[in-house]
């Protein structure tokens, strides 16, 4: 009961005329952000967070900006899908299969409308998941020591190695790429520099925001010119129709709505898998389940309702270990994570008790931004439209511009541009050898945190290195982190998305 | 072989990592964890990674072209010199320029590239320095 009179508190934060604007420019934002081929969710985030914390926005406005924009891509990737046959970003990947056929089939406003209402389900009940289960996952993170903290860094790195990537030793190398960035600089506990071979622009250590705007944001406009021309939409076919979806529609994908809303929100909660993962799972769970006369794949209504329901979850879930403990669970809660770092905000237990008018006042944002973005998408959907026919080879200029001008914001260094080339380089060569990018990005932010534990758990036990697996809850997660690393390896692929042979594979935007 | 390759330098570069975080000073006070081990561990967590892929590679990924090499290498020149001219010559030209040679690149037609780069340009100084506040490179006449 406490958690509802919490929200009660937020939304009191929340309903202020100025977080009221931000979220609806998030919102709309966002939908814009998803729709559009090569700009998803952690992209999007990324190019805005530098210039959300330029603009000198207090922590609480800021989050709310940039979870409605996390929100909205989620709404928005269904668009191209479904009209385009082209995933706005990847957790629309598994709309691309009933949607685009549906559209053939002359039903893209029913498609359209049926999906934006999947999505509303989808988050709804996430952000109410989000709102019981963040607080019962503090309560157990209290109990946390520096070896459990360490213990949990692991975890979320092994099950992302495990669960999201496609070959663990690489993860595992990204994780090390990332992790060894974050030691570059004046260590802060005994206060020596390290790795910065007397260049004086690393004895401040390399700021995470630019690896992340280099990884995601400029790898993409390398990718984009090595594709020239390819994947351009084209308008010849987009006749809407009326954006609604009868009532026997919705009716019938109830069920595949409710389930997917419950197994996407699952895989959100998950360290270490995020939305793609959460459509693709419930995707494939609802074809077994209902269905019965093969017609998915076809245009088959529910095969669009259960993805977007998942993915939209998911992103609910995602949330959750974000908020709770400190540790995302996604690519884009990482790039959310990031930005409460760069306000000073450490996330985790104590952020409920210090700041809790951020939490809750961002959840109750979460509330009203679902709505506008179902009030939005539904009628306003053709304008959205009108906006994915900007063709890339003007789009990707301008988020390339957009993206300097947020980091030179930050530090007024052309240093940093420089370095921040550097990793679109780097992203680029990456995502080529089919390397993830969450793991670096995660170590680059977690890194820090996590050597700081583990030296002051050993430090704490004057030198004695078994205190990393010294308490029964240590011990729990390393187990679970062993077995988030392996048991893929043994369930085999079924928990992951076939998407190695599909064209969006590589320029895919990691959540 | 890209992948066998790749391993390689995660190798060499888990080597010089490890080197480098052996010759790190160690600080006045004495404590059970210095600042070497974590480096250490990652360096061989990198090592181990990198071995993976020299022994069991994955398919060839797809690699550019002759003319995609060319294109990210002049893209990535383009980026550099921008950042290196930003403030000799202030944002909005820098940006104009470097964004409608980008723009080329993506195939617009020359005349049209120029002038969305102009428009680029414009908008973000518009948006972000005049109403938003931002304060971005100024350069010898202070736009």
């Amino acid at each position: 009961m406490d958690a509802l009179f919490s929200l009660a508190d937020g939304f009191t934060v929340a309903l202020t005329l100025q977080n009221l604007l931000l979220a609806l420019l998030g919102c709309f934002l966002g939908t814009i952000i998803g729709a559009l081929p090569g700009l998803g969710p952690s992209n999007g985030v990324a190019i805005l967070i530098p210039l959300a914390f330029t603009l000198g926005l207090p922590a609480t406005p800021a989050l709310i900006l940039l979870t409605s924009v996390y929100y909205g891509a989620m709404y928005g990737g269904r668009i191209s899908s479904i009209l385009l046959n082209i995933p706005g970003d990847e957790p629309a990947l598994m709309t691309t299969l009933d949607g685009y056929p549906m559209a053939k089939k002359g039903q893209a406003g029913e498609a359209l409308a049926l999906s934006g209402i999947a999505s509303f389900v989808g988050a709804f009940f996430a952000t109410w998941g989000l709102v019981f289960l963040a607080p019962l996952l503090v309560s157990v993170a209290l109990l946390f020591g520096p070896a459990e903290y360490f213990a949990l860094f692991t975890l979320a790195f092994c099950t992302l190695g495990g669960i999201a990537s496609r070959n663990q030793a690489k993860a595992a190398i990204a994780a090390a790429l990332g992790i060894g960035i974050s030691t570059i600089g004046v260590d802060p506990m005994a206060g020596v520099p390290r790795f910065t071979f007397n260049e004086v622009h690393l004895y401040d250590g390399i700021d995470f925001l630019i690896a992340i705007v280099g990884l995601f944001a400029i790898s993409e406009v390398f990718l984009f010119l090595e594709h020239r021309g390819q994947g351009e939409a084209s308008n010849a076919d987009m006749k809407l129709g009326r954006v609604t979806a009868p009532m026997s529609m919705v009716k019938a994908c109830a069920g595949a709505m409710s389930r997917s809303t419950v197994l996407g929100f699952l895989a959100g909660v998950l360290p270490g898998a995020g939305a793609s993962l959460g459509s693709f799972i419930s995707y494939s769970i609802e074809k077994r389940v209902s269905d019965r006369n093969n017609t998915f794949g076809t245009g088959d209504p529910r095969g669009v309702a259960a993805p977007e329901a998942g993915n939209n979850a998911a992103a609910g879930g995602a949330l959750v270990p974000m908020l709770a403990l400190g540790v995302p669970g996604s690519g884009t809660t990482a790039v959310l994570l990031a930005m409460l770092l760069a306000l000073n905000i450490t996330p985790g237990p104590l952020l409920f008790q210090q700041n809790p008018d951020v939490v809750w006042g961002l959840i109750a944002a979460l509330f009203i931004g679902n709505i506008m973005l179902l009030l939005m998408n539904i009628p306003l959907v053709s304008l959205f439209v009108r906006v994915l026919l900007i063709p890339p080879r003007y789009l990707m200029p301008a988020v390339a511009m957009i993206s300097f001008v947020g980091i030179y914001g930050i530090s007024g260094s052309t240093f940093d541009l420089v370095v921040l080339v550097g990793f679109g380089v780097a992203g680029y060569i990456l995502r080529k050898l089919d390397v993830p990018l969450v793991p670096v990005i995660l170590g680059t932010l977690l890194g820090g945190e996590m050597e700081k534990s583990l030296r002051r758990a050993v430090q704490i036990s004057d030198g004695d290195w078994s205190v990393l697996v010294g308490s029964p809850l240590a011990i729990g997660l390393w187990a679970f982190a062993i077995l988030g690393f392996i048991a893929p390896l043994i369930v085999g692929r079924y928990f992951r998305p076939k998407i190695a042979d599909s064209t969006a594979a590589e320029g895919a935007d990691p959540d | 072989m890209s992948d066998r390759i790749f391993g390689v330098v995660c190798l060499l570069l888990a080597g010089f990592y490890i080197y480098s975080a052996s010759s790190i000073e160690l600080g006045f006070i004495e404590t059970p964890v210095g600042p070497r081990a974590f480096p250490y561990i990652i360096g061989a967590v990198l090592a181990l990674g990198g071995l993976y892929p020299i022994f069991v590679p994955d398919e060839r990924p797809d690699w550019p072209d002759m003319r995609g090499v060319i294109e990210i290498v002049f893209a990535t020149a383009v980026m550099i010199a921008y950042a290196m001219v930003l403030e000799e010559f202030g944002f909005v030209i820098s940006t104009a320029i470097a964004a409608a040679l980008l723009g080329w690149r993506l195939g617009t037609p020359p005349l049209w590239a120029a002038i969305s780069g102009v428009l680029i340009s414009v908008g973000i100084y518009v948006i972000f320095h005049l109403i938003l506040g931002l304060s971005l490179a100024r350069g010898p006449w202070g736009f």
